[in-house]
């Protein structure tokens, strides 16, 4: 056997998986050599990430890994496209800072933090690679078996009712995906995503209520993942109870719903779905508008700016979700695009700010005081190696730095040019004047909506702003280079991202294309070439 | 047979909904084992039910798969049990650590006021 280059599919489920059971070997005390093989874990799934980017990026954008060598229908597949390479790179890029700023000393307030950590990031790459609804269904109980460790990590009671509530709720949802999943098993027979989308046209008129019905149930389970309302009051609570890298990485456990949603309804209920085509759109249209009016009156009312970033997270995915609601009624791609392009740069920005709360709200005592409080509360009596706190280079300057960050952050959030954030506003709504397929009332509706919910951002943010840089009287807090440079790694690609729009906006654009016409995924999965019937190739 | 499972998958269901329901922190994960047994056999019936017929094939020779039991559902199912077994584990350390830490079973941390 001999590694071809095609096997590179299957790293971004591998390398994390090595890596965390490797962990697993040392003994908890040896951090810096878990730091350090997480880390390398992290890099290696980035520079992984970039390299399948770039093959998504040729002619057809589509490759198939069989697992087992087994043809598409009966073994499992694993397929890469532009969205899933996507979502494959944002994973990564939000993985390493935040296993930097753990390493400031987080990862030594509780256990196995690295080993979860790691196990999450396979859970999420699997999730976006796979081809099979089963699979899927693993894949997220991987991630959130990882999640529910990581909220509790750190412990204290805060974090413990928070987690108990989130286990509870998503263990409901996880059951409500298997019902969903087995109704569609048993009215298709199938539970290859590809060969679901060429089945569905031709669907028995008896079965196709029950189809549906499958499809609503395992939809109501990804909506709750991605904090829909009335699903979501779960999510504030705990995305405020995690610890800040637990937090930033949370940031995209919420789209990785929306990518689920995304990717089943466009490719099951696209336009070529015969009698199911558009089913669930108004759904996800006025789920996410609502999802949308509750997060920006979450964002006016929060007090903290930790319950404020959870709801900002709410309204980023409530947009998601109704963009994805317009396309799935005949919205055409180039509002998708832009979906695309601002869930990226809302993604990143997000996972700053979760970065950053800790740090602004930190009291004079500095990080000593605050690593002091949680050990005491978990019962560690681990001095042994850190008597003294961990003795970084502390940054001058830190309210300026600290400043600088927020309002970056607060920029792209709000959508304010010249930033990330309003290209991608920009774009939805550019999009959105330009068809004529939805109502032209609910498109306004969702614009006003849109606009309003950006100036409430902004009034939320500069409020908490002001408090914390301007109408301080305490000495400026202490903040560690390890804790501020994943914020301006983040809001670096943030930059990058605006000042390469043109680039990522047309790659969005082809991603947006390709979800829209799913004839050429489902075709290239059923006809993905076994490597045993290829003739062998010379040495 | 049809009438019975149908009937025994609805009983588990209904009263694992309204434990989950329920304030105290056991009658939530009693609630979640029932759901999860009654997702079982759900899965389990979307295989069609059949009576004394194997799920797996012989190896050689011509086979009437009407003779057969569909292995997927099994199989499925199967790691569905696993899965949940293993995630309740987790949620009942979970609920240990709630009620040591706040000396409650309430799901909440707090008794209500009365």
């Amino acid at each position: 056997m001999t590694i071809r280059p095609e096997h590179l599919m299957i790293a971004p489920i591998l390398i994390p998986f090595i890596a965390g059971a490797l962990m697993l070997l040392y003994d908890e005390r040896q951090r810096r050599a878990k730091l350090g093989v997480g880390i390398a874990s992290a890099v290696a799934l980035l520079i992984t990430a970039i390299e399948l980017l770039n093959r998504a990026k040729d002619s057809t954008g589509l490759h198939f890994y069989l697992l087992g060598d087994w043809a598409a229908p009966f073994g499992i597949v694993l397929v890469l496209d532009r969205l899933s390479a996507m979502m494959l790179l944002l994973t990564a890029l939000l993985a390493v800072p935040a296993l930097i700023y753990s390493a400031a000393g987080w990862h030594k307030q509780g256990q196995h933090f690295q080993s979860l950590f790691q196990f999450l990031l396979m859970g999420l790459n699997g999730a976006f690679l796979t081809g099979d609804l089963f699979n899927l269904f693993v894949f997220f109980e991987v991630l959130l078996a990882a999640s529910y460790g990581l909220l509790l990590h750190g412990s204290g009671q805060l974090r413990v009712r928070a987690g108990l509530h989130y286990i509870a709720v998503n263990l409901t949802a996880s059951l409500l995906f298997l019902i969903g999943v087995s109704l569609i098993y048993g009215v298709t027979g199938t539970l290859n995503m590809a060969q679901l989308s060429q089945i569905i046209p031709n669907l028995p008129e008896v079965d196709r209520p029950l189809f549906h019905a499958g499809a609503a149930l395992m939809g109501i389970a990804f909506l709750i993942k991605a904090g829909v309302w009335p699903m979501s009051f779960w999510l504030s609570t705990a995305y405020m109870a995690g610890a800040a890298p637990v937090a930033a990485m949370f940031a995209i456990m919420t789209k990785v719903g929306v990518y689920v949603v995304m990717r089943l309804s466009l490719l099951l209920f696209g336009a070529g779905a015969g009698a199911s085509a558009g089913f669930g759109s108004e759904v996800l249209i006025a789920g996410g508008m609502a999802t949308v009016a509750f997060g920006f009156l979450g964002v006016l009312a929060s007090q903290g700016v930790g319950r404020m970033a959870a709801h900002l997270v709410l309204i980023s995915s409530g947009t998601l979700l109704a963009v994805t609601g317009f396309a799935l009624a005949g919205a055409g791609s180039a509002m998708l695009a832009g979906a695309l392009y601002y869930l990226v740069s809302s993604t990143l920005a997000t996972s700053a700010l979760f970065l950053l709360i800790e740090p602004m709200s930190r009291e004079e005592g500095g990080i000593a005081a605050m690593l002091a409080l949680t050990a005491d509360a978990y019962g560690l009596d681990d001095i042994e190696d850190d008597g003294k706190p961990e003795v970084g280079f502390a940054i001058p300057g830190t309210l300026t730095i600290l400043g600088l960050c927020f309002g970056a952050c607060l920029l792209v959030l709000a959508g304010l040019p010249p930033l990330s954030g309003f290209i991608g506003k920009f774009a939805i709504l550019a999009a959105a004047l330009d068809q004529d397929s939805v109502s032209p009332n609910l498109v306004w509706g969702f614009m006003v909506l849109l606009l309003v919910s950006g100036l409430a951002t902004l009034i939320g943010m500069i409020r908490i702003g002001i408090r914390t840089f301007w109408a301080t009287d305490s000495a400026a807090p202490k903040v560690l280079a390890l804790e501020i440079a994943p914020v301006i790694l983040l809001i670096g690609m943030i930059l990058l991202l605006t000042f390469q729009a043109q680039h990522s906006i047309r790659y969005m654009e082809e991603t947006a294309r390709g979800l829209e016409h799913p004839a050429t995924y489902t075709e290239g999965v059923m006809t993905a070439p076994r490597i045993s019937d290829q003739p062998e190739e010379a040495e | 047979m049809e009438i019975v499972l149908s009937t025994a998958i609805g009983i588990l269901a209904a009263s694992g909904i309204w434990l989950l329901m329920r304030p105290r922190t056991f009658q939530v994960i009693v609630g979640l084992c029932l759901l999860s047994y009654a997702v079982n056999l759900f899965i389990f019936s979307m295989g069609r039910l059949t009576v004394g017929a194997p799920p797996i094939m012989p190896k050689d020779g011509f086979v009437n798969p009407t003779a057969y039991a569909d292995p997927l559902p099994q199989a499925l199912v199967l790691t569905a049990i696993v899965i949940s077994f293993a995630t309740t584990a987790l949620f009942l350390v979970v609920m240990i650590a709630s009620r040591g830490m706040t000396g409650t079973d309430h799901v909440d941390g707090q008794e209500r006021e009365q």
